[in-house]
């Protein structure tokens, strides 16, 4: 057991640590209603006017549009290829099956500049020209680990056994799939989806490799930020992604966490009670 | 009785049941026949072949040899999902998306059963385990007992032929088990369905079974009531499964005795065969005696503790003393398996 001091301490540091992640989005926040376009403390006139500039920035807007078509895409080729992939090493056993497991996961462990680099001199080897595409396929790269990770730990903690009881009990194939795995599976499914898009959406490094003339979201933010004029409208465009990207992961956390209590059947607290 | 009165009560009928995994003969052309309203146990330790038998009839597993009939229809070739059995699953297989009451209200669902009557039987089958009151919760806010009573009901409420139960107790602890021992077999009693049951456990065995088929490496070694299986054993396997094995050979003749029938004399008693006790364990209300005996072999011998205390008990380990019993318990029995 702590004493009572221990417990000040730690909950003093775990204050300073929540403090020194989010201080800095704070400010980007407040900046965002800074009314001068020099960024100085303390601010001195607040204003709304930058939320205006910023949406009717037209190159703004594209390369918005253009960061979530990508993240849509790439997306939809990780929850297509990860759930076949993970089905493939939770199902059957086969040769080479770790070796498999093992390349599936490496992108998200390669640096980011790896990717790029020798996605980069690969399309240019092939012949691909650059386009939204080739800026997809890159992010498909580590999009697939992250579904293909969500689906193959739901599948792990799900029994086998589920299948057959449902066959036992009277449903076919189809039925077993609409009423048995498709409930257990799909906010795991959600929750890599989401997931895979927020990394998508941020993404940077492998992006400047594969993209042509395009400019995605985080690559306007980059630039704007090293030029300096615009800073105004790249601090109103972070406090909108602050805020879009807080919900989604909030929610694939509750999906993630209801399924497990729900799949891994751990929580026993409520027990024992009837018994 | 006749082979035309038992076909026409056979629930469940195995003949010449034979599986292979690779290599492994799993089930060895097994012969069985389960009459109808029966509490049927297949006992045997594990990798002997009772559970893969239980997934053959359950339509898990397909037979390489040999055919399963149900209420006299051969089934070998159909699929779970059109045998009229359930299954009561060891890990209890909940779906864990569902509340209790959709768990139990399945197979109803899956067969289209209005849903107003669907509901009237689920609440009914609740009812009969004792969880009526947890209709809504999930699965993972139960304990493991109430969990097991949710898939025996999800079973017995589409009244199926006969129920499958493989290990249904197994992850439970003692008390627990007993308790739901009873109350199987109650259950059973009650709504006079078959019950094929698997374990590994001879007195979960003995206490529920109307007969009991013991296997081992993938055949069955003997059927019968479990007082005949236990005072009977035709093979030194099943008596060894079924209580302890105590076998011994004498001028030529193998036979099994009891220990409980077995008498602890001192050792200038004028009767019995003398040896000396190698193991002696106070077990409360009774001691167990580990007697090596000077004619050949090793003897268990129970004795009430009348007169005697731990202390004395103790003491007996090393010592001289004849063992005796009426010659009517001994037990002819095959040698070997």
């Amino acid at each position: 057991m702590e004493s009572h001091a221990t417990k000040i301490g730690l909950g003093v540091w775990t204050a300073l640590v929540v403090a020194f992640l989010w201080i800095p989005l704070v400010i980007i926040a407040l900046y965002a209603f800074n009314a001068s376009p020099i960024q100085s403390w303390p601010i001195t006139s607040w204003s709304t006017k930058w939320f205006g500039v910023a949406w009717h920035d037209d190159f703004l807007r594209s390369s918005l549009r253009l960061s979530i078509e990508v993240g849509l895409a790439a997306t939809a080729i990780a929850l297509v290829l990860g759930t076949m992939a993970s089905f493939a090493i939770q199902r059957f056993a086969f040769f080479g099956r770790d070796s498999i497991s093992f390349l599936l996961l490496l992108p998200i462990a390669l640096p980011g500049i790896i990717t790029g680099m020798a996605l980069n001199s690969f399309f240019s080897f092939a012949g691909v020209a650059f386009s939204i595409w080739t800026i997809v396929i890159g992010h498909a790269t580590f999009c697939v680990v992250v579904v293909y990770n969500n689906v193959l730990a739901r599948l792990r903690r799900t029994s086998p056994s589920l299948v057959e009881a449902s066959m036992d009990l009277g449903a076919d194939g189809w039925q077993t799939f609409r009423y048995v795995t498709w409930p257990t599976l799909s906010t795991a499914l959600v929750a890599g989806g989401l997931l895979a898009f927020a990394l998508s959406f941020d993404e940077v490094i492998v992006t400047t490799f594969t993209a042509g003339a395009q400019t995605t979201l985080p690559i306007f933010i980059l630039d704007n930020l090293r030029q300096g004029q615009q800073l105004p409208v790249v601090n109103v465009v972070a406090f909108a992604i602050i805020l879009f990207t807080v919900i989604p992961v909030w929610v694939s956390q509750r999906l993630t966490v209801g399924g497990e209590t729900a799949a891994g059947g751990r929580v026993t607290a409520v027990a024992t009670q009837t018994e | 009785m006749s082979q035309q009165v038992l076909q026409t009560d056979a629930d469940v009928r195995c003949v010449g049941l034979t599986k292979r995994f690779g290599e492994v003969l799993a089930v060895d052309s097994v012969d069985l026949e389960v009459r109808r309203g029966e509490f049927f146990t297949m006992l045997g330790p594990s990798g002997s072949g009772k559970t893969t038998t239980l997934r053959l009839i359950a339509g898990f597993e397909r037979p390489d040899e040999g055919r399963v009939e149900l209420a006299g229809n051969d089934v070998s070739r159909e699929p779970p999902y059109a045998r009229n059995v359930n299954t009561v699953f060891q890990d209890y297989a909940l779906f864990p998306h569902m509340t209790v009451l959709e768990n139990v209200e399945y197979g109803l669902l899956v067969r289209r059963v209005r849903k107003d009557d669907r509901r009237r039987r689920a609440h009914a089958a609740l009812e009969m385990v004792r969880l009526g009151g947890l209709a809504q919760r999930k699965p993972s806010q139960l304990s493991g007992g109430q969990r097991q009573r949710v898939a025996l009901a999800r079973a017995i409420v589409n009244q199926p032929r006969a129920l499958l139960l493989d290990e249904p107790l197994g992850a439970l602890d003692l008390k627990l088990r007993q308790q739901l021992q009873i109350e199987l077999k109650q259950i059973q009693k009650e709504l006079g369905m078959t019950f094929v049951y698997v374990t590994h456990d001879q007195e979960e065995a003995l206490t529920m079974s109307d007969r009991i088929a013991v296997f081992n490496e993938g055949r069955v070694e003997q059927v019968g009531a479990p007082a005949e299986m236990y005072e009977h054993p035709r093979t030194e396997f099943v008596a060894g499964f079924i209580g302890t094995s105590n076998v011994l050979v004498r001028n030529g003749r193998t036979f099994t005795v009891r220990p409980e029938k077995i008498r602890v004399l001192p050792a200038d008693a004028g009767e019995g065969e003398p040896g000396v006790v190698r193991a002696a364990v106070y077990l409360g209300a009774v001691t167990r005696y580990l007697v090596e005996l000077e004619g050949g072999g090793e003897l268990v011998a129970l004795q009430q503790n009348l007169e005697v205390s731990s202390s004395d008990v103790h003491a007996m380990e090393g010592k001289r003393v004849r063992l005796a019993w009426r010659p009517d318990v001994e037990f002819a029995i095959k040698e070997g398996t």
